[in-house]
């Protein structure tokens, strides 16, 4: 069952290879070269998946994207109250809002597309059992179906910027790489934990509490600089800790650039995508009986 | 081009079923039950992946053992079986949805599967939407379904509300443009399970005449279904699974005739000794159906003038309920006919005691149309409506013609495709003065 073959020779079709092949169709196990391989067949399906999954979020709702934005705005605002103003957690020397919203654009991205993902297989549960497509594309498609909600936020926050006169850092370049990091992180949390809530549907409760416990091991509401420096390097393990950390140095300059925390929470993100991606492929080949 | 199209080479695949838990019924019982019952669920659901070598687990079953054949491309083959026989267990491996637990299968060729039409399709989105989304989940390029487009609108006949949410279409019409994406796949090879068994009769029709055209194309068509007579007519080879092995593989005339006459088919009489197997809910079990004709005789062929009666023969096993056998007659293209309620004036509306009971339907001669009718024997309760069973194709019988000229075709011998063919009282009188009416005038 490792290779797809879909081919008529001669024909526009540019997904199957030209050639006319034989799919094997066998018991034994994928490897995930070859299936990363067929996501890239498969990646018209992938495109529409995130399309759909876009065109349909804030179906017949009135504010439509906003809540793109209204989301992580409104948890400022309730921030800013509770934890710069009553239990005046520092920031950084960065007015709170600013400092708060800063992370909460990265980490609301991480949220949405970890809840999403993590329900993505139950969720299309009847499409699993019959149709053929690589399964991994449904936990991928929020990673990038919330990227526009990203970006719409993102936006506010240069906006938030602008008011606050808080100008970027040449360092800014960096982002793109920070926002990957982001995203491998919730691919491979994704993979997981949906192949896991095939089987255990525990996990899709279990999400909430979760993504709010995961807050917490962020520096979203609190600045790195308050976990004491010996235990900063097992806290960056986080690859949240390192991308919320590099968004704060990169665009508020609050603090220097860190580095050696970006350096693992990379080289972590990098292993969760892996392990995410060799459980799911372990796992795929029972997800339509399970389910 | 490879000699084959699909090969099958001793497929198997196992199942695990979920077991009977047992429950106390002690208050102290089920708290300790309600305590400990996270650990039997990890238990239970983690048992759902593992399998003891070799062990015989009681709920463990073989949906397929050992399959093997080979299809030629261009040729269109029928699977029948019973219920659980592994037909659908087969296509899904051969569609890769699933994958064997040994043995494989070499497919050569680009493959459409349809198990389902209107996979993926979302409620919020237009018409137009949902055909690029669907077109893309069986498998065409956008191109490809852009080139279509048109051709997919126009067979679905929905028309102007192709930019409408699809939330606001009516059933028949999502149904119909669902089907229109399928039919206008172009793959080598095509796997269908039963979903033409759906729609009105004007769209069923089309959707048959597309599979004809496809099968006569050249294509290879694999083909899962309880209509016999489709089978028949666009499949010319048949393999006839019985308990996840192949039974019979052949020209599709003898297999379906095989199939018919085993008992592993409709037949005109069915009956369900075993209580363990026999289609049941909590409150009535069904035991037979039989067709009888008006001398009392298990028939398989009724003379289309005379009366012919199905029966259901059932327990009723808790008393107190009312309750209602219903059976639903279809034709051999899968046209819902008619349906009929127990109507008997002394059961009806009133509480049953537990007991056997036999309720039978009398349908009066000069009512059907010729041709194979499938009855589906189907249970429920009243006040409250409790489901408890639905037998698909408990029987079938054959209603045959005469052309002695007195049923309902009177003297004409042509062929008659109704559903139903009832005898009308018919009056001609002749109007003497027929020069009022213009020619090519209607009668007022």
């Amino acid at each position: 069952m490792t290779m797809l073959t879909l081919a008529t020779p001669g024909s526009t079709d540019r997904r199957p290879e030209p050639r006319a092949e034989v799919a094997i169709i066998e018991p034994t196990r994928f490897t995930v070269w070859s299936k990363l391989a067929e996501l890239w067949r498969y990646r018209d399906l992938f495109f529409f998946f995130v399309w759909r999954d876009i065109k349909t979020r804030y179906a017949q709702s009135v504010l439509g994207v906003g809540w793109a934005v209204a989301q992580p705005f409104v948890t400022m605002v309730v921030f800013t109250v509770v934890f710069g103003k009553v239990a005046k957690i520092s920031s950084d020397g960065r007015p709170y809002a600013i400092f708060s919203f800063c992370g909460l654009v990265p980490w609301t991205y991480f949220a949405n597309t970890l809840s999403d993902a993590s329900s993505s297989l139950v969720k299309n549960s009847a499409m699993l059992g019959k149709i053929y497509f690589p399964r991994m594309i449904m936990p991928l498609t929020p990673v990038l179906g919330r990227l526009l909600d990203f970006g719409i936020a993102f936006v506010m926050l240069l906006g938030l910027m602008l008011w606050f006169r808080t100008p970027p850092t040449p360092a800014a370049v960096l982002l793109p790489f920070l926002i990957l990091m982001v995203a491998l992180t919730a691919s491979g949390l994704g993979m997981f934990l949906s192949a896991l809530a095939v089987q255990y549907r525990d996990v899709t409760y279990a999400m909430g509490l979760v993504v709010q416990m995961l807050m917490y091991a962020a520096p979203v509401v609190y600045p790195a600089s308050l976990v004491p420096e010996p235990y900063r390097m097992f806290y960056a393990l986080n690859p949240m800790v390192g991308a919320i950390e590099g968004f704060r140095a990169t665009l508020l300059g609050a603090v220097t650039m860190p580095w050696t925390l970006i350096a693992v929470s990379g080289a972590s993100a990098v292993v969760i995508l892996a392990a995410g991606a060799f459980y799911f492929t372990a796992k795929e080949p029972v997800f339509a009986d399970v389910v | 081009m490879a000699e084959f199209a699909i090969r099958a080479e001793g497929l198997s695949k196992r199942y695990r079923i979920g077991v009977q838990e047992t429950g106390r019924n002690t208050l102290g019982g089920v708290v300790i039950d309600v305590v400990r019952q996270p650990m039997t669920n990890l238990r239970r659901l983690r048992r759902l992946t593992r399998f003891r070598p070799g062990a015989d687990e009681p709920d463990v079953i073989w949906a397929l053992k050992g399959v093997s054949f080979e299809i030629k491309p261009g040729e269109s083959v029928g699977i029948i079986g019973g219920n659980g026989a592994g037909k659908s267990t087969l296509l899904k491996i051969l569609s890769r949805i699933t994958s064997p637990t040994s043995g494989r299968a070499l497919v050569c060729g680009r493959v459409s599967s349809l198990l389902e039409v209107g996979t993926g399709f979302h409620p919020e989105l237009s018409g137009r939407e949902n055909v690029y989304l669907n077109g893309a989940i069986l498998g065409m390029t956008r191109e490809e379904i852009r080139s279509k487009f048109d051709e997919i609108v126009e067979f679905s006949d929905v028309g102007k509300f192709i930019d409408t949410p699809v939330k606001r279409y009516s059933s028949g019409m999502r149904l119909r443009l669902a089907f229109s994406v399928a039919a206008h796949l172009e793959p080598e090879i095509l796997m269908v399970d039963e979903v033409l068994a759906v729609g009105d009769i004007r769209f069923q029709k089309k959707c048959l005449s597309k599979m004809d055209d496809v099968a006569r194309e050249g294509r290879t068509v694999l083909y899962v279904a309880h209509n016999m007579p489709a089978i028949a007519r666009l499949c010319t080879r048949a393999i006839l699974l019985d308990g996840g092995r192949v039974v019979q593989d052949g020209p599709a005339a003898e297999v379906i005739s095989t199939y018919l006459n085993s008992g592993l088919g409709t037949s005109a009489a069915r009956e369900w000794p075993d209580p363990a197997t026999a289609p049941s809910g909590e409150i009535v079990r069904l035991r037979a159906v039989r067709v009888r004709n008006d001398q009392g005789e298990v028939t398989e062929t009724v003379d289309i003038r005379r009366p012919v009666r199905v029966e259901m023969e059932y327990d009723v096993l808790k008393g107190g309920y009312i309750v209602l056998p219903n059976m639903h007659f279809f034709n051999e293209e899968g046209i819902y006919a008619f349906g009929a309620q127990d109507l008997d004036p002394e059961w009806r509306g009133r509480r049953r005691p537990p007991g056997r009971y036999v309720s039978t339907v009398w349908i009066p001669g000069n009512l059907l149309s010729e041709g194979m009718l499938f009855v589906d024997a189907n249970m429920n309760t009243l006040e409250p409506f409790i489901f408890q069973f639905q037998c698909r194709s408990a029987v079938a019988f054959h209603v045959v013609d005469s052309l002695d000229g007195d049923s309902s075709r009177g003297d004409w011998t042509g062929p008659m495709h109704c559903v139903v063919r009832p005898m009308f009282k018919w009056t001609t009188r002749y109007l003497p003065q027929p020069a009022t009416v213009p020619a090519g005038g209607r009668l007022a």
